[in-house]
């Protein structure tokens, strides 16, 4: 069986990426099995999704705990430890990341990472193309057992609701995407279960019933959302143009995270350990003193958001 | 035609296959994309049914019964919440003795409150009148849908069905599924005869009368008791004349790898395809075990549970649900199913995959192992939650933060 993960954001595309993998396994004549999980819907969350494909009906079902190939569409996930995007990857296993940086840096970074392939954005592309969408080509040539018309196919099929330029688009990217890894066509093997005397048991605990204090779901501390900084959730960034901003602080009630505080001067300060980047703020603004700039653009770049995680 | 499709998906195709009349709707996740692909149908003219939003699961199940009522054929859906909202209405339609088929998307229920799936709220309708499959796969789900309209409209029964399939699992999840033909569901089920059920303007009925006294009541409460029990034989023979139509057999228990097996696994829903995985890996390294799925559920099958029970000489039974202050439902029932048998195998009871929480193979095995050793002992150990020492520490870190003691965050 070969079991797939992809991991991404919300809005990157993943699930669709996965269904254009299945698809295109569905239509070599695989069995497949395909899903995302995510949890409260929310562009730019860490999100994921998985396929199986196999010669027989698959029983295998839910999360992959042992992949054969894991893609990372977007780079920072692999710095914060609750995306788990690393989890289960063996020897055996590639992993597949969407990066600009060569693939000798990834090396240093993920020393204990065997098998790393990467795929370089393609300047080629005259329009904007979903991440995810990229990586599901270049996991189809990866994998070794999809032809390019197979993922043409699948991809209009999985597109079917767009207009035609749009599918033509994709397609052309995909397509593109899949010829750039070729190199390392068929690179994934698939893998076998681990039989019952390889599989470690569970160490099983008896629950303690505990006193209701905190046996109940209940916070009692406060502003603990503090803690996790949604600023990595981010993948555009607003920022303040001072010269235009007539310190309104407008942008401060409608922040919807309360991530706008009005500075010491009356200037108003984002706070960007935990803006998601939902843009609110640079709508609303009577003097448009709020711009829109990419994440991987701003000051110190994704290195930046990518520091903070560490 | 043979397609990818996800539980979703497959159940509006089996309410579209099956020629619904009427479909009364609310949202609610994960089962929002059962509707939202039966109004695009409804849209664009490729099904021939009207749809009404109503303003809550209660008069969804309001509108459903009733419409039914009148002699239409009617499909609605719900998850969790949502069914416990319709839960007054619920008895009340199976009271009436209309049919009509409602798909629950199993999601755990509140509180504290989660997306993914376990089998509480479907659970808790075991009592209401409904009769209830439930589904395994996505090819599963779709062919339930058709079969329990079959027997819902069945005269023996003339009942409402559930049909569940688990949220995440397989309401998100695509499997290959094959699409039977308009011709080959008609085939199979015929346009719905409603007999007594005449609900008109001109020809006026009392619907569901109050009676006092006990004694009509008890009457009419035991009439739908018998008509469920009915349904056991009328299953079994509609799921013979569904394999013979379709050639997807459909018994009311999937027995897998069970003839000679000395110790099974009993359990519903969808993570019993991962029991059947554990089975083939277990099998593999000799060891003789089997898996027992009822996708009937209401009436319960004891009869047949019995009759493969009888005789070995242990069974993991695995509830992915939790009544408070008992323990596993299916492992209470099942105790009462075989209670009588001369031969009666060990029952150890285990609880898990409450709120989707995964079940890996390593715990299958686990259990098979504990299994054996209580039927070496003649006696089972106390029940089990499948819960890590693992998942423990990260609740221990969880609560320090809820607490204010402390903000480790490696939870």
């Amino acid at each position: 069986m070969y079991r797939i993960r992809f991991h991404g954001r919300g809005g990157q595309g993943i699930k669709t990426a996965s269904r254009i993998l299945g698809t295109a396994l569905f239509i070599e004549g695989f069995e497949v099995q395909d899903a995302p999980r995510y949890g409260a819907e929310r562009r730019g969350a860490p999100i994921f999704a998985y396929v199986r494909a196999d010669t027989h009906p698959i029983h295998e079902r839910g999360v992959i705990h042992r992949p054969d190939l894991v893609v990372v569409a977007d780079e920072t996930l692999l710095a914060i430890s609750p995306a788990q995007v690393l989890e289960g990857v063996t020897d055996s296993c590639v992993v597949l990341i969407y990066s600009a940086k060569p693939e000798a840096w990834w090396r240093q970074q993920l020393p204990d990472i065997a098998q790393i392939v990467v795929l370089v954005p393609l300047e080629s592309l005259s329009v904007a193309i979903p991440v995810g969408a990229l990586c599901a080509g270049a996991a189809a040539a990866l994998l070794g057992k999809v032809s390019a018309e197979a993922l043409a196919h699948a991809v209009e099929e999985e597109l079917s609701a767009h207009d035609a330029a749009m599918v033509e688009s994709n397609r052309k990217a995909i397509l593109a995407a899949y010829m750039e890894v070729t190199p390392w066509r068929g690179l994934v093997c698939s893998s076998l279960p681990l039989g019952v005397a390889q599989t470690p048991p569970p160490v099983w605990v008896n629950v303690p019933h505990d006193a209701v204090d905190i046996g109940a779901p209940v916070i009692h501390a406060g502003a603990t959302s503090g803690l996790v900084k949604t600023g990595l959730w981010r993948t555009r960034r607003p920022v303040i143009d001072r010269e235009r901003c007539r310190r309104c602080l407008q942008c401060c009630a409608w922040c919807p995270e309360g991530g706008i505080l009005a500075g010491a001067d009356g200037w108003p300060v984002i706070d960007y350990e935990h803006c998601k980047g939902c843009l609110v703020c640079a709508a609303q603004c009577p003097f448009q003193a709020i711009g829109v700039i990419p994440e991987t653009q701003a000051e110190g770049g994704a290195d930046a958001q990518t520091a903070d995680r560490k | 035609m043979r397609k990818l499709l996800t539980g979703n998906s497959a159940a509006a195709w089996g309410a579209r296959l099956s020629d619904v009349d009427y479909l009364p709707v609310f949202p609610i996740t994960p089962q929002t994309e059962i509707i939202e692909t039966l109004a695009e149908w409804v849209d664009k003219g490729e099904l021939n049914a009207r749809l009404t939003t109503l303003e809550s699961e209660h008069s969804m199940l309001t509108a459903a019964g009733a419409a039914a009522a009148t002699g239409v054929r009617v499909f609605t859906a719900t998850s969790s919440q949502g069914l416990l909202y319709a839960m007054e209405m619920l008895y009340n339609v199976a009271g009436w003795r209309v049919p009509l088929v409602l798909v629950n998307v199993s999601r755990g229920l509140s509180a504290p409150i989660t997306l993914e799936p376990d089998h509480n709220d479907i659970l808790a309708a075991r009592d209401s009148g409904f009769l209830q499959l439930h589904c395994a796969t996505c090819q599963e789900v779709l062919d339930s849908v058709v079969l329990a309209y079959r027997l819902a409209e069945d005269k023996r029964v003339r009942l409402p069905v559930l049909v569940n399939l688990d949220g995440f699992y397989l309401s998100f999840t695509r499997e290959p599924v094959e699409i039977p033909s308009q011709e080959q569901v008609r085939a199979f089920l015929p346009p719905f005869d409603p007999g007594s059920n005449r609900f008109r303007g001109g020809e006026p009925v009392s619907q569901a009368v109050a009676v006092l006294g006990g004694g009509p009541y008890s009457y009419f409460r035991y009439q739908a008791h018998l008509a469920a029990l009915e349904a056991v034989q009328a299953f079994d023979e509609l799921g013979e004349k569904f394999g013979e139509c379709f050639g997807r057999s459909f018994p009311a228990i999937e027995a897998y790898r069970c003839e000679d097996a000395e110790i099974l696994f009993v359990m519903i829903g969808s993570f019993a395809t991962k029991a059947r995985e554990a089975v083939d890996r277990l099998r593999d390294d000799g060891q003789k075990i089997g898996l027992l799925r009822p996708r009937l559920l209401r009436p319960f099958p004891a009869e047949e549970l019995a009759r493969l029970l009888s005789g070995k000489a242990g069974v993991a039974v695995v509830d992915q649900n939790l009544s408070n202050g008992l323990g596993g439902i299916l492992h209470a029932e099942l105790s009462a199913a075989l209670y009588h048998l001369p031969k009666r195998p060990l029952l150890v009871s285990f609880i898990g995959g409450l709120g989707g929480r995964d079940i890996t193979a390593g715990e299958f095995y686990a259990m098979v192992g504990q299994v054996r050793q209580a039927v070496a002992k003649g006696q089972p150990p106390p029940p089990r939650l499948l819960f890590t020492e693992q998942e423990l520490k990260g609740m221990r870190g969880l609560q320090n933060i809820a607490s204010g003691k402390g903000a480790s965050h490696d939870a």
